[in-house]
């Protein structure tokens, strides 16, 4: 029997779970609250970690910000698994067919020998610093509380990653096997990449994920891409005739148009909560963000030479206007 | 330098490495022991970490690619079932217990997981571990949350879904998965890999999954079909990734052994008692059976569990030191726990019942050797009871064990007419266990186990015995989503719109 149940009218008997109704009122939920808000264990967590017995299985106070809820710091895309993949492997396409027509017409090889080598050196070692980014975010993702702040973060993670892969087959595309290993030899000894390097490390010790967060995806970032992507791929190197490397990083600026909304939201919000928190996150950005400067200045100076000084200052004066606007104080 | 000569043809494993391991580099501003602080602690020795093989190779693009597939697919099947009352196709009602205590108990365990992962992804200190965790951090996200999309409709119109998020911190009988996502959690980043990678995906992931997902199929509900086929290949990948992880722990060296082998015992027997609750979903909960517990265990536990351990004794691992006490359970298990489960059903987010004499004969066929002698008296005691209006509930629910945090309703693996209840004194206290198994466990590292939230002091301690106030706590709404199947709102409601659907009105 092939019953038609299209045709039957029936009252459903709630909207929604009630963990949402308490939080958004009785209607019906949209897919992102129900794949995020308190999908997280919060209470009568059982047994203490013994790999730091001093805290929680989920712990807010790992951090020195302090949210009230810490589901307050939504994140503007609505990404949930579903609509971050659906996102990503449209701009995965793009950057396909990108590769694929620079590839295919020989651009790589009729790019100026100057220009092929600005472009490898200064953005393969850029591979090894989009990892650390990946480590940093998968920490955030593990250590931070509360779904709606820690899932966005393993998106990130998995972003930086296929970065680090983008800017890996970007130099074998333009220089082959021999272009990573000089990209690699230069992270570990070239004196322009030992500044960055160390910050990468120094990050890597950082265990409070909101400090993290901070010095990888607000100064880190929100300087190394408009420098690297913008003022030196998209515009530099495109004048001097390189616009298929523009092509092939065209996922990063893209990207970096996207995540650092997100960015901000997550900062503005934390702010926002308290003096203390604002004051906190004002201190870390201060002190990540000039680091993160004087770090990046002798890369940009590999595309940049002189102009390279300049270029950093236009782009930290850029970054305090991006940090007014969600209260962050320098 | 002409770069287009120099070019050459990479194969697909120089070409992953290149894009996964070779990312990573040696420190020198900051030590490894400052940056992977917990590598060691728990005395495995791992000498080289190159060694690891990647048990998949999926760069970013081709993972968003093929999962955003699997996604646009999933989705359009489950808005499909929304649109179309798909909830009325299936065979009972009764059929949503199993999804309610999926919903409350596993799906938060799939969010652990992804937590788990997240922190292995970045505490291993070998790349190729660290991205293949990764990916598993975000598989796992993935999987809590098609499971709370799917089973999102049928909370609209079914009892005993709104409150899984309280349910999964506060009710009882959740805490059986919550301690021991918990337990995985709170280990170091080895033996978490054992608890998920071996328990959780070997063990329960064989046997809770694929005879669940069949039986959803058996039952008409497609939601969770759709939810368990896109999960699959998922799965399978975990499954590779957990079997890599104990062969490269025993490949590093000799001494990782006897931990590994411990880790093993531990988590067989942990998720043997999680599979306590499959067990009665398979035996009692679907209206249309599948197959049995006995069945499944035979074809996923002994067939799929024999190969692995017989892959894995040229490393001199033995199976699971439980795996005798395990077998002799498999033909008690369910029905001692869903009598239990019935008679503390006004403790419960879902509805349980007395077989009626079908299920009985269906049980008697698969269980000849126990059934009849054992069960079904007392099923029909119950019932006689239930006749004369003076159905039996249990208000008092039995001690829970100290480990795995069932009620102790098990019997002894000899002797099905004694109950198993095992003790052990330690600092003073007295601590209870339903087998030797999680006596076994608890000895091991009391210190942790001492730890254990039970929820059943909490409604006696916290809320002084008031069963109200328990009950409001856990948001449980007595006289709907609790107590028997017969008479429910959900069994109400299941006939009259089925019968709207298919009569003329
Ligand atoms: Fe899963
Ligand atoms: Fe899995
Ligand atoms: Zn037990």
């Amino acid at each position: 029997m092939q019953i038609d149940l299209r045709t039957v009218s029936i009252q459903p008997l709630r909207n929604t779970f009630d963990h949402l109704a308490r939080r958004f009122g009785d209607k019906p939920a949209s897919r992102y609250q129900e794949a995020s808000y308190d999908i997280q264990a919060a209470e009568n967590l059982h047994y203490r970690p013994t790999w730091a017995p001093e805290q929680q299985l989920y712990d807010a106070s790992i951090t020195r910000i302090v949210m009230q809820d810490w589901y307050a710091l939504k994140d503007p895309r609505q990404y949930y698994y579903n609509t971050y993949t659906l996102a990503r492997a449209r701009q995965q396409d793009t950057a396909e067919a990108n590769f694929e027509f620079v590839d295919s017409r020989g651009l790589a090889d009729r790019l100026p020998d100057a220009l092929r080598n600005t472009a490898l050196a200064v953005l393969v070692p850029l591979r090894h610093a989009a990892w650390g980014a990946n480590q940093h975010n998968s920490f955030i993702c593990g250590y931070g509380y509360g779904a709606a702040f820690t899932q966005p973060c393993m998106y990130q993670a998995m972003d930086n990653l296929g970065i680090a892969q983008y800017l890996s087959r970007l130099g074998l595309l333009l220089g082959g096997t021999e272009a990573l290993e000089a990209g690699k030899r230069a992270w570990m000894d070239g004196a322009a990449w030992q500044p960055l390097r160390r910050y990468v490390e120094d990050c890597l010790v950082v265990r409070d994920p909101f400090e993290l967060f901070v010095a990888q995806n607000l100064a880190l970032d929100g300087l190394l891409y408009p420098l690297i992507y913008e003022r030196i791929v998209d515009d530099d190197f495109s004048v001097r005739g390189g616009s298929a490397v523009a092509m092939l990083t065209r996922f990063m600026t893209d990207w970096f148009a996207e995540t650092r909304k997100w960015v901000d939201a997550v900062v503005k919000v934390a702010a926002a909560e308290s003096a203390q928190n604002q004051a906190q996150l004002s201190e870390w950005t201060q002190a990540w963000s000039s680091r993160a400067a004087a770090a990046l200045l002798p890369v940009v100076e590999l595309a940049l030479g002189a102009q390279a000084d300049e270029a950093v200052c236009e782009q930290l004066a850029g970054l305090k206007q991006r940090l007014d606007k969600i209260g962050i104080t320098l | 330098m002409d770069m287009k000569v120099e070019k050459k043809k990479l194969n697909l494993k120089d070409k992953y490495k290149l894009l996964t391991r070779d990312l990573g580099w040696e420190p020198s501003y900051r030590s490894k022991d400052e940056i992977y602080p917990y590598v060691k602690y728990e005395g495995l020795k791992v000498h080289d970490w190159d060694k690891w093989e990647d048990p998949f190779r999926l760069t970013m693009d081709a993972y968003w690619k093929y999962q955003a597939e699997k996604e646009r697919k999933f989705y359009a099947i489950i808005d499909a079932h929304t649109q179309n009352n798909g909830h009325l196709n299936i065979t009972d009602a009764r059929y949503l217990t199993a999804l309610k205590i999926f919903l409350q108990a596993i799906s938060p365990g799939e969010y652990a997981a992804h937590k788990g992962f997240a922190r292995a992804g970045r505490e291993f200190a070998g790349v190729g571990t660290q991205v293949a965790c990764q990916m598993q951090a975000i598989d796992e996200l993935r999987h809590a949350q098609t499971q709370i999309h799917a089973m999102s409709n049928y909370n609209r119109y079914y009892n005993g879904f709104h409150a899984f998020a309280d349910a999964r911190d506060r009710i009882w009988y959740t805490s059986v998965a919550r301690s021991f996502f918990d337990d995985s959690m709170s280990a170091g980043p080895f033996e978490f890999m054992i608890a998920i990678g071996f328990s959780f995906e070997y063990v329960l992931t064989n046997l809770l999954f694929v005879p669940f997902m069949s039986g959803a199929a058996y039952n008409g509900d497609m939601a969770t079909v759709t939810f368990g086929f896109s999960a699959q290949s998922d799965e399978a990948r975990h499954m590779t990734l957990g079997l890599e992880c104990i062969k490269f722990m025993l490949e590093q060296d000799p001494d990782n052994l006897p931990i590994v082998q411990a880790w093993i015992d531990k988590w067989f027997w942990r998720g043997f008692r999680v599979l306590g609750l499959v067990s009665t979903m398979m035996d009692y909960m679907l209206p249309k059976r599948v197959m049995s517990w006995r069945e499944a265990w035979e074809i996923y536990g002994v067939e799929n569990g024999g190969a692995l351990f017989r892959d894995l004794a040229r490393y001199g691992i033995r199976p699971p030191k439980g795996w005798d006490d395990a077998e002799k359970a498999i033909d008690h298990m369910s029905h001692q726990l869903m009598l239990g489960l019935y008679q503390w059903s006004f403790g419960t987010a879902f509805h349980s019942w007395i077989p009626s004499d079908e299920d009985m004969d269906w049980l008697s066929a698969k269980y000849p050797a126990t059934f009849d002698k054992h069960y079904r008296p007392r099923w029909n005691h119950i019932k006689k009871l239930a006749a004369a209006g003076t159905p039996y509930k249990n208000f008092g629910l039995a001690k829970l064990c100290q480990c795995c945090q069932l009620p102790i309703v098990f019997t002894e693996p000899d002797d099905p007419t004694m109950l198993c209840n095992r003790e052990t004194t330690y600092k003073g206290e007295k601590y209870h266990f339903c087998s030797d198994g999680c006596q076994d466990v608890f000895e091991h590292e009391p210190e942790k186990y001492i730890q254990a939230w039970l929820p059943m002091p909490a409604l006696f301690q916290d809320q002084q015995g008031d069963i109200g106030a328990w009950m409001d706590w856990v948001s449980l709404k007595d006289g709907t989503d609790n107590g028997d199947y017969a008479g429910s709102e959900d069994q109400r409601n299941f006939q009259q719109w089925r019968g709207l659907a298919t009569s003329n009105q």
